[in-house]
């Protein structure tokens, strides 16, 4: 039973300590995106820099009235930011942000990751579909394209760190990279990771992948009907998505916790805040491209390539004698 | 730990239910999603068995169904989609052009 | 503890299965049978099958039931199933039929095996991952050949005919 409580704690820790950085994140993101503009960014709440905005942006959605078409299928609409939501926070139960600092370091932990991650699609489905709006249907059909076709590269990718430490168990991963972050391993490691982030550009629908929200033809995507708390969750679970995919990258590429001086949870924190800010630098410097391209991106170009990169890596990894199973 | 027997019924009743399913529905695309019920049942069952058993085969069979499933779905749908483009209308009933 | 998360799991697996058969629209059908798979992986957790649980939730959760949302979207639904049923005798005749075929079934797997005394191992992606390349070689790879043949019949299937 006693350790029944603690884990409940420590979840409840987590839960609250990734609200929080999450919640930040948009405004990191917002003054990131300004001074790529050459804009300040949001500065009148709280100075200095406005870093009370966060706060305020939640405080103004809880408030805001619930307003739920009166065509929307109920059930389905209102469960939708919730289904949407749950696998964003789960799959931080597996990370582990330093030597023993973690929920669960289960030994299947990539698994996990993905496979929870692939529930998201899920919530999406029921918000466009829940909405009973032309555009949130259209947006969650291509959403449902989109995340399919990228979610295979994506795997493919992530299994060529696996490849290299010969373990599927996150600490592991990063342990395999003492000596040498798989981002520096020479030729592999820099494709790999590549690869990775065009699949993680396209499966958090971010531009140039954004065809799901693509404001200037679907207005807002399979959101367009939410408003007040439930919009505030569905933003917030896109950005705990997007942050624990970058967490995920940090662990997988940059070396997760190790680093020299700085204690463990400080770089982890520091790496995956970097991986997020890529993401975000893309965003903010390229065009949007057509669903076609999108598709064809993924099954005429990144598929083959991850293929190719990962049967490469394990015949690598084989002649070096390496790696074994776990 | 849980004994096997309780995971068999549950497997048994899982099953029954997809079998009604199949029987008493029009629409064939619950049909299909009633098979993959059975289908879940029936792994559902090889996973108990084979921990009973303290093997692991129970487990690598349900791997192959998994596969299995997933080319039966690819398939199936996209029947189901060209039946409903050339007749405009999907009930299990009305399909009896092959039917002695 | 484990007794209590079989029971709950369990329950909800026959009540969203049950949801499955007796909901008109079949996209709440559908995500009734999501629900139920996870319960399913949930399940397999419990018999330490954890490989399978992950597999579970990535191929049928993630992959085989959104191409189910996704051709229910396709064939607009709602419109399914209305009306009157030609066949509604017939298919009263089902529930007594499960009803026995339930019994039969149940009588058959109550026993189960005889216990094999072996500890059951922790079905672990290396545990089953070595089984599925040494004993299974053949099966595994003619899998491979199914997918394949799979794929280009969606293919040729879905194609509009010109």
């Amino acid at each position: 039973m006693n350790d029944i409580v603690r884990a409940a704690v420590a979840a409840f820790v987590l839960l609250n300590a990734v609200i929080l950085v999450v919640t930040y994140l948009t405004w990191v993101e917002r003054k990131f995106a300004a001074r790529l503009q050459s804009r300040i960014g949001p500065y009148r709440v709280g100075r200095p820099h406005g870093w009370l905005q966060p706060i305020a942006d939640a405080l103004k959605l809880m408030i805001k009235e619930d307003v739920v078409p009166s065509v929307a299928d109920r059930p389905i609409y209102n469960l939708a930011p919730i289904v949407f939501l749950l696998p964003a926070f789960l799959i931080f139960a597996t990370i582990p942000f330093a030597p023993g600092l973690g929920l669960a370091d289960l030994n299947i932990g990539l698994l996990y990751f993905l496979a929870v991650s692939s529930l998201e699609i899920v919530g999406l489905f029921m918000g466009g579909w829940g909405s009973n709006n032309k555009y949130a249907l259209l947006s969650a059909m291509r959403g449902v394209n989109q995340i399919i076709s990228y979610e295979v590269p994506f795997i493919l990718a992530a299994l060529v760190p696996v490849l290299l430490a010969g373990s599927l168990r996150l600490s592991a991963i990063v342990e395999a990279q003492a000596g040498l972050w798989f981002i520096a391993y020479p030729v592999i490691g820099q494709l790999a990771f590549v690869a990775f982030t065009v699949a993680t550009l396209a499966s958090e629908n971010r531009i140039p992948f954004d065809i799901v929200e693509a404001e200037s033809e679907l207005v807002a995507g399979f959101r367009v009907e939410y408003s007040g708390m439930k919009f505030a969750l569905i933003q917030l679970a896109e950005y705990t998505h997007l942050f624990g995919v970058s967490c995920l990258g940090a662990i997988l590429f940059l070396g997760g916790w190790l680093g020299p001086v700085l204690p463990g949870p400080v770089w982890f924190l520091l790496k995956a805040v970097l991986m997020f800010l890529l993401v975000i630098w893309v965003r903010w410097s390229f065009v949007r491209i057509r669903v076609d391209q999108i598709l064809g991106i993924s099954w005429k170009v990144l598929l083959p390539f991850t293929l190719i990169l990962l049967m490469a890596t394990g015949l690598w990894v084989a002649l070096r004698g390496g790696g074994g199973v776990a | 730990m849980v004994p096997v027997g309780y995971y068999t019924t549950l497997s048994a009743v899982l099953f029954t239910i997809g079998v009604v399913g199949v029987l008493v529905r029009r629409n064939p695309l619950v049909i299909f999603m009633s098979i993959e019920l059975m289908l879940n049942a029936a792994n559902l069952a090889f996973v108990a068995f084979g921990r009973e058993a303290g093997q692991l085969d129970g487990q690598v069979i349900v791997f192959f169904v998994m596969t299995v499933a997933a080319a039966e779905v690819a398939v199936g749908l996209a029947i189901i989609v060209a039946i409903f483009r050339a007749r405009q209308r999907i009930n299990v009933d009305d399909l009896n052009l092959m039917r002695w | 503890m484990e007794q209590v998360t079989f029971f709950v799991t369990a329950l909800i697996a026959v009540a969203s299965a049950i949801g499955l058969v007796v909901r008109r629209n079949p996209l709440h059908g559908a995500l009734f049978l999501v629900v139920n798979l996870f319960c399913v992986a949930v399940l397999y957790l419990l018999l330490r099958a954890e490989f399978l649980a992950a597999a579970q939730v990535i191929i049928y959760a993630g992959a085989i039931m959104v191409l189910f949302l996704f051709a229910i979207m396709i064939l607009i639904p709602g419109r399914a199933e209305t009306g009157r049923d030609p066949f509604r005798r017939q298919r009263l005749a089902a529930l007594p039929l499960g009803a026995a075929f339930l019994l039969l079934v149940g009588v058959l797997m109550w026993g189960g095996p005889p216990p094999g005394g072996a500890p059951p191992p922790p079905g672990g992606a290396a545990a089953v991952g070595r089984l599925l390349f040494t004993d299974y070689l053949l099966p595994f790879e003619i899998t491979a050949v199914l997918l394949l043949a799979a794929l280009v019949g969606a293919l040729v299937l879905a194609r509009r005919r010109a």
